[in-house]
């Protein structure tokens, strides 16, 4: 392992996550894999870092207030849920021989899809500011079927009254990625906040930092202790790197245009997914492997 | 209850066994023993270790001085690694993606084998003798565990688990590693891989006479791995909850700290 190799790579995912606001686990873990890294220690160094690169933006949101307590609790909850449940399966899929596959599976999955999405959004905004047109990101008062459901409760801060059913679902489900894949998930949480339970965009970021933060710190210790899989070393030269190279990607973000940059950010996603995809299909040097079971005696 | 019922049956192979071999070979009048011998029983191993050679000392006794002038006496020496349940799995392609489809553990197979002999350790004894006392590569005891039916497959992931050991390092053989340095003593090296396992090795010497194995002597070998990186390792699998909230305290510092270093007021 280069010391070097990781700083860079810690360096360019914070630059990036600096620009575009987002935590960066989703490239780190992948990067490590190409970086020969054990996957089951990627993903649990992955989630070990995103603490780090969320905290500095939790902290603001917690000062300024921008963020719902409550609503973020109930997420919690479901994040908690959902972390507890994705360790189980990722020592499960580990005992099974199949836990390498589950991984390069779903990132492959949620890159391209992720990609996917902010390529068409970045080149539908590309074409709206060529255009004139202002963007619309919440209509007030318009309600979708999230709205029909039962369990409701009153979250005086974002101002909606809302069923905890799909905040508990959404909290859940990103728990699960962020055990299985040492992702945060923001980028997926913030978008369903908004479209989905429309939640006010204010609020969004700091309430969905804040479970993101208790939310990986917890699979954080959950790897650890149930898997060994925590590389404190390496997660802490990431961590270094990426706060420092963040610092940098937020400068440059705030004085280059988004929408360019954003579709840049989504073949980038898309090449890493690629990557990965064609890893699989490839037929592999070495068809066996052995793992040691550790009942030494 | 399981190690009562070992012990009964390997009392019963023992009865089974011993006159049998009485009657196919012809007795030792004299008992030749080996003795061997090492400066350390502990061998610290920093993290910049790139391998090392270990040099055991040993003794015929009670040797016949013909033989020993016909170099009729073969001696191996081993270093095996500890033990440990090993899972070898195979890939296979499944809808176009490479799947990990079959596998099989053994059951307490060293994890790593370094031998040294007088010669080829093939040309030493018959094959089912090195079988049955599973000396050198190709002999090591591998018993899957569970039932696999036919045993047509056991074989295959033997055959790779030896190999993959082998390009991995783990599995070292040295033909001529052990030396005669006068009438009965000899001098064995064994190799250290650079990737040698943490934790209790056993230094195993076996004397052959002619094709027939005699006696054999072992001893532990400690392989204490030393440093920051052999620190933190152990902590991770002693204390492992500690570990965690450490990582976890760590990253919340990083990012606390960057935020107040870098803050733009």
């Amino acid at each position: 392992m280069n010391i070097f190799i990781i700083l860079g790579m810690g360096a360019a995912v914070g630059f990036l996550s600096g620009m575009f606001g987002v935590g960066g686990g989703f490239l780190i873990t992948p990067l490590l894999i190409f970086y020969n890294i054990p996957p089951i220690v990627a993903v649990a160094t992955g989630a070990n870092q995103v603490v780090a690169s969320s905290i500095s933006g939790a902290i603001t949101h917690f000062r300024r207030g921008s963020l719902d307590i409550k609503l973020g609790t109930v997420l919690l909850v479901g994040g908690l849920l959902g972390a507890t449940a994705g360790i189980w399966l990722f020592a499960l899929l580990r005992r099974v021989g199949q836990l390498d596959l589950v991984i390069s599976l779903l990132y492959v999955l949620l890159l391209s899809v992720v990609g996917v999405l902010m390529l068409f959004e970045s080149v539908r905004a590309l074409r709206r500011a060529a255009k004139n047109e202002p963007v619309n990101l919440r209509k007030p008062g318009h309600h979708n079927w999230v709205h029909g459901l039962p369990l409701k409760m009153r979250f005086k801060k974002s101002k909606i009254y809302l069923s905890v059913i799909p905040v508990v679902v959404l909290g859940f489900s990103i728990g699960i990625l962020t055990s299985i894949m040492g992702v945060g998930g923001g980028f997926i949480m913030v978008p369903a906040m908004i479209y989905l339970l429309r939640i006010p965009t204010n609020v969004v970021v700091g309430t969905s930092l804040f479970q993101i933060i208790f939310v990986t710190a917890y699979t954080t210790v959950m790897q650890a202790a149930t898997n060994n899989s925590v590389d404190i070393v390496l997660a802490f030269i990431l961590m270094v790197a990426g706060v420092i190279g963040a610092q940098y990607g937020v400068r440059v973000g705030q004085r280059l245009r988004g929408e360019q940059l954003r579709a840049l950010l989504a073949m980038l996603v898309l090449a890493v997914g690629m990557r990965l995809a064609v890893d699989l299909v490839l037929t592999p040097e070495e068809i066996y492997s052995i793992v040691s079971e550790g009942v030494r005696r | 209850m399981r190690t009562l019922l070992r012990a009964i049956l390997a009392v019963f192979v023992l009865a089974t066994a011993a006159p049998a071999g009485a009657q196919e070979d012809r007795r030792p009048e004299i008992g030749e023993r080996l003795e061997i011998g090492m400066s350390t029983d502990e061998i610290a191993i920093a993290s910049d270790f790139r391998g090392a050679d270990l040099t055991i000392f040993g003794a015929i006794e009670g040797y016949d001085p013909d033989l020993l002038a016909q170099a009729k006496y073969d001696i191996v020496v081993a270093l095996e690694g500890p033990k440990d349940n090993q899972t070898v799995r195979r890939k296979e392609r499944v809808l176009g993606i490479w799947v990990n489809r079959h596998s099989m553990t053994f059951e307490l197979a060293p994890e790593s084998y370094s031998l040294s002999s007088t010669r080829d350790v093939d040309d030493i004894a018959p094959v089912a003798v090195l079988n049955s006392i599973g000396v050198g590569l190709q002999h090591i005891r591998l018993d899957p565990v569970g039932f696999f039916g036919d045993g047509s497959n056991v074989s295959e992931f033997r055959t790779a688990f030896r190999r993959l050991k082998e390009t991995g390092g783990y599995f070292q053989r040295h033909p001529g590693g052990v030396q005669f340095i006068s009438a009965s003593l000899f001098k064995a090296t064994v190799r250290l891989p650079a990737n040698v396992p943490n934790g209790t090795h056993v230094v195993r010497a076996q004397l052959f006479r002619d094709g027939v194995f005699i006696s054999e002597k072992a001893m532990p070998l400690r392989v204490v791995k030393t440093g920051l990186e052999q620190m933190i390792s152990n902590a991770a699998f002693n204390n492992p909850v500690s570990y965690g909230v450490l990582s976890v305290i760590l990253a919340v510092l990083t990012g606390w700290i960057a935020s107040v270093v870098f803050r733009r007021d």
